[in-house]
């Protein structure tokens, strides 16, 4: 019987009965749903008497029921915003070092938060310079080799834009098809220019404007290009550029138009565009150049009808790629339609035209912006709360004029926002401190954002001042709207309300507990970072300056190079190991069926002895080899033996056995110790690696330096390649320094995630000191009784402290294993070669913030035992 | 001018609040209904009808006693007014007007 008796209809319906209810009406109208619940109860149950219930409080959401917002009220709260702006003013000026918590940490979270919205604002504004961009789609491809994951490329095939030409020709068809880089001369004039193939819609579908030349036939014709307004006064200073001829390659190509240079915000960037009948031309015979398996640098883009189903097109789409599969083998094809306008935020395809920002960073910069705004919002919860027992006189005295709940929840509400607002103002000026030091954080930020303060910009800076306001208001007015009138003008000694700590609590244990784990991230992070760079690579990258070639003859920079006294050893490379780059070449030994995917570098004889790589045995590359056209010999690490299981593993017995390269037979010669040809952290581990000979096919100069002034070693070289090659840039970086670039991402994370863990920092710590303020000052009266009884320093610093210590504790037990967790079980599976995690690193963190916070309480309790209790009770 | 003239409906809510003398209040009326014909009546309805009724001065209503039942709200009871009684009495006279008419053989017939 008494279960019976507890069923009642949700409470939540009851309320928003009342709420949208015309008063006259609400009871009776309670009465009967009442009743026909409790005759559900009995004969349809519990849970379907409740649904009933729910679904009747809707139903009768009817014109006749419905309350009219009364006009007095409205009027009423009109004139109450100026007192309340009144009293709101009058606090904050009142409680100086609680507002000054409130508007610092604010502000200081806030110009995160600001930070967000220029980036996502700039992200947005991506690619909307077009006329058409709600209507362009570009063409993406899921990539499937056998039954290994699906991989899905932003680039296609120049056959799949020939096929949807054929089958349902869009309104236009924009192709770029590869990107490079090409020496332009003019007259006795060469620069270098970065260019796309491009064919003559890419004016149709994009809206890039064409200053000087016709739009629709400047790229038609084989051997035209057209430049952007920028290189073309390169090239021609200010002379007249339209129908020049210019030379590249030695191929005569035609100026036949002047563009506007490629606005910032365009996914696609390029100083010149040729047209692309040219490589059409040119590559006639290759039977692979427009085949459909060719997808890899090639980019699509399609102008639809603006009612055009994508759906459906996406299903004809299947239907060719389904068709044109049966050509390749192996290998499946699917293409797909991408929004342009979700380029740039759109999921991380592989093969993109340009840089693109890559949905996950960003989502983890929102989810660390977010948990730092919080934190700043509960810091202004919790002392709001705290200070309730000063303000509950007020609300009471309120509400006996008359005030209704919802009128106090409103002024609490407005100054919240008026203290937003303030600290608005701080957050922009933190926001312009920030942003060359976001900017720089990553070398690829600086090209993609401008986070400019643009009128637009600043409005939505306001709007989400004030959501910020309302946030953190929402719930001290909660608070302050329940409060009960008698108890609040009774005697406010015995406020009840103040001992309602464990939101509080819990409050300071989620912000130091962020804090914490921050902290401790960075730490760890940065460990791995150090531990990359510094990393035994099984070779020596000391003192050796790597510089790219550009196409230039090795012989001659060589020459001018050997004659430095500082250039100690000189080898060439095709290219540079441990940084990220591979490449791979096919081996068979013996066994015909058995071949596996070797990484290979191409080198010349000064190469192992310049890495001082270790030689188990046989001998290096011998230099009269370089005039033979034939590649016969190669050296191979322990790991190819293992693999191939040459000669039982045994390097010495290894020697001059026959393996297959690539289809032809080349002899072993060397066999050197593993080294790490990957980057370190990269899982898929490449383990055989083999050197091959062949000094013409090398694009890197490795330059082994011996001085005492760096420095000035490099000027030289720089000078030396000046005389070699004056058009290109020098471009020389020293193999550790490569090393470290290699990991930027890393570093920027550790910048990133060490600031917000700063910022995290000084919010908790912020709201900690006013905790420990406001406790020891409430508690002050005790305090000198506790003198004056005889209580020692120690015990009274014990007595306050001990709290907040508790506090600390919790937070502790709680972030560090979630750390150690997050990075022992889901970070580091995907990284290989990681440091471990010691204890040191998961102690830092937790010393760093409990010594921040230790002071705080330690130098106000100390304030506090120190006050004369002769001052403080002399009042009483 | 729909305030003179009695829906179907309307006429029956008002015949049941008249049966029904000092009993009638809005779920009491609702099951009334239910009973006499036979098919579901929905309170929302019966709701929306009673207020129209009132609002045309065809029914007065008051609050009863709180009791235990219904959440411990109280029930708001109709009664009928004269002009209810006048709109009952005319609608009446003019359906027994028709019946009138009928002969007989006719109605037979059918």
């Amino acid at each position: 019987m008494k279960e019976q008796k507890e069923i009642r209809p949700p409470r939540w319906a009851t309320h928003l009965l009342s709420w949208y209810c015309k008063p006259e009406l609400l009871e009776d109208l309670q009465g009967d749903l009442n009743e026909y619940f409790e005759r559900n109860v009995k004969s349809k149950g519990t849970r379907r008497a409740k649904l009933i219930y729910i679904t009747d409080v809707f139903k009768f959401f009817r014109f006749y029921t419905v309350r009219k917002p009364e006009f007095v009220n409205l009027l009423i709260n009109w004139i109450m915003i100026g007192s309340y702006i009144k009293t709101s003013g009058r606090n904050i000026v009142r409680n100086k070092l609680f507002s000054a918590i409130n508007i610092v940490g604010l502000s200081i979270s806030m110009s995160v938060g600001l930070l967000l919205i220029a980036v996502v604002s700039d992200i947005l504004s991506y690619d909307k310079f077009n006329e058409n961009h709600s209507r362009i789609y570009r063409v993406i491809t899921k990539y499937k080799y056998l039954n290994e994951n699906e991989n899905t490329f932003a680039s296609t095939s120049l056959r799949a834009a020939k096929v949807i030409e054929e089958n349902f020709p869009p309104e236009a068809m924009a192709i770029f098809k590869d990107n490079w880089s090409a020496d332009l001369k003019f007259s006795e004039k060469t620069i270098p220019l970065k260019g796309i193939w491009a064919n003559e819609s890419v004016f149709k579908v994009f809206s890039f404007r064409l200053l000087k030349g016709n739009p629709s036939t400047a790229l038609k014709e084989p051997y035209s290009i057209v430049l952007t307004e920028t290189s073309a006064k390169k090239l021609f200073g200010n002379n007249e550029a339209l129908n020049k001829i210019v030379e590249w390659d030695k191929v005569q190509y035609t100026v036949k138009g002047i563009m506007e240079d490629v606005p910032q915000f365009s996914h696609v960037h390029f100083d010149m565009l040729a047209s692309l009948s040219t490589e059409e031309n040119l590559q006639k015979n290759d039977k692979d150049f427009s085949s459909w398996k060719n997808m890899w640098s090639t980019w699509v883009y399609l102008l639809l009808p603006a009612n055009t189903d994508i759906k459906s097109l996406e299903d004809k789409l299947y239907k060719i790629s389904v068709k044109e599969n049966t050509t390749i083998q192996n290998t499946t094809l699917n293409l797909k339609l991408q929004p342009l306008d979700n380029i740039m935020l759109g999921l991380d395809h592989s093969n993109q035209i340009g840089g693109v920002m890559g949905n996950s960073m960003l989502w983890i910069f929102s989810g660390l912006a977010f948990v730092v705004i919080l934190s700043a919002c509960f810091n202004y919860t919790n002392l709001s709360i705290a200070r309730s027992l000063r303000r509950t006189r007020e609300v009471g005295i309120r509400k006996v004029i008359g005030a209704l709940k919802s009128q106090v929840i409103y002024q609490f509400i407005v100054e919240a926002i008026l203290i937003s607002l303030t600290s608005l103002v701080m957050a922009i000026a933190l926001f312009l401190l920030l942003r060359p030091f976001f900017l720089s954080v990553e070398e690829s930020l600086k090209n993609t954002l401008l986070l400019q303060l643009s009128p637009a910009i600043v409005v939505y800076f306001v709007l989400f001042a004030i959501v910020i306001g309302i946030a953190a208001g929402f719930f001290p007015s909660l608070f302050f709207a329940r409060v009960n009138v008698i108890q609040a003008l009774k005697d406010f000694s015995s406020n009840k309300s103040f001992k309602k700590l464990t939101i509080r609590r819990a409050l300071i244990v989620f912000q130091y507990c962020i804090s914490i784990i921050l902290v401790t991230s960075t730490v760890i992070i940065y460990k791995q970072y150090k531990h990359f760079v510094t990393f035994d690579l099984g070779f020596r990258t000391q003192n050796i300056l790597n510089i790219s070639l550009k196409g230039n003859k090795a012989e001659l920079l060589r020459k001018e190079l050997s004659e430095l006294p500082e250039v100690k050893l000189i080898s060439q490379s095709a290219m540079i190991t441990s940084i990220g780059s591979y490449w791979g070449s096919n081996m068979k030994y013996t066994s015909p069926d058995d071949s596996a995917m070797v990484y290979h570098n191409t080198v010349d004889e000064n190469y192992l002895p310049l890495h001082e790589h270790k030689l188990l045995a046989g001998r290096n590359f011998n230099t009269k080899v370089a005039d033979s056209v034939m590649e016969t010999e190669i050296i191979v690490n322990q790991s190819v033996l293992k693999r191939f299981n040459i000669a039982n593993q045994n390097p010495a017995k290894a020697i001059g056995e026959i393996v297959k390269l690539d289809g032809k037979n080349v002899m072993i010669i060397g066999v050197m110790q593993d080294f790490q040809y990957g980057k370190v952290d990269s899982r898929a581990g490449a383990n055989e690696v083999i050197l091959r000979y062949a000094p013409k096919k090398t694009h890197w100069l490795n330059v082994k330096i011996e001085s005492t002034d760096i420095l000035a070693a490099y000027g030289k070289i720089e000078l030396a390649w000046k005389r070699v090659d004056p058009v290109h840039a020098f471009d020389a970086k020293f193999y550790d320094d490569q090393i470290e670039n290699s990991f930027a991402g890393i570093k920027a994370s550790v910048k990133v995630a060490g600031f917000i863990a700063f910022l995290a920092i000084s919010i908790a710590s912020l709201g900690m000191l006013g905790m420990v303020v406001f406790t020891t000052e409430t508690r002050l009266k005790e305090i000198s009784i506790r003198k004056v009884l005889g209580a020692s320093e120690m015990g009274l610093l014990f007595l306050l402290g001990k709290g907040f210590i508790i506090l600390l504790l919790v937070a502790t037990v709680i972030a560090l294993p979630i750390t150690y967790l997050f990075f022992d079980r889901i970070l580091f599976q995907e990284i290989a070669n990681h440091a471990p995690i010691a204890a040191i690193d998961l102690t830092v963190g937790f010393s760093l913030v409990s010594a921040l916070a230790l002071m705080m309480i330690l130098l106000q309790a100390l304030k506090a035992t120190r006050t004369s209790p002769a001052e403080v009770l002399k009042n009483e | 001018m729909k305030g003179t003239n009695l829906g179907e409906f309307e006429e029956l809510v008002l015949l049941t609040i008249a049966a029904l003398l000092n009993e009638a209040y809005s779920v009491g009326i609702c099951d009334e209904l239910e009973r006499q014909t036979k098919r579901s009546v929905k309170l929302g309805v019966v709701h929306a009808v009673l207020n129209r009724l009132e609002e045309k001065g065809l029914v007065k209503s008051k609050l009863g006693e709180a009791t235990q039942t219904r959440g411990g709200k109280r029930k708001r009871y109709y009664s009928i007014t004269s002009s209810g009684k006048a709109a009952l009495v005319k609608s009446k006279e003019v359906r027994d007007q028709l019946w009138s008419m009928i002969p007989e053989l006719s109605l037979k017939r059918i």
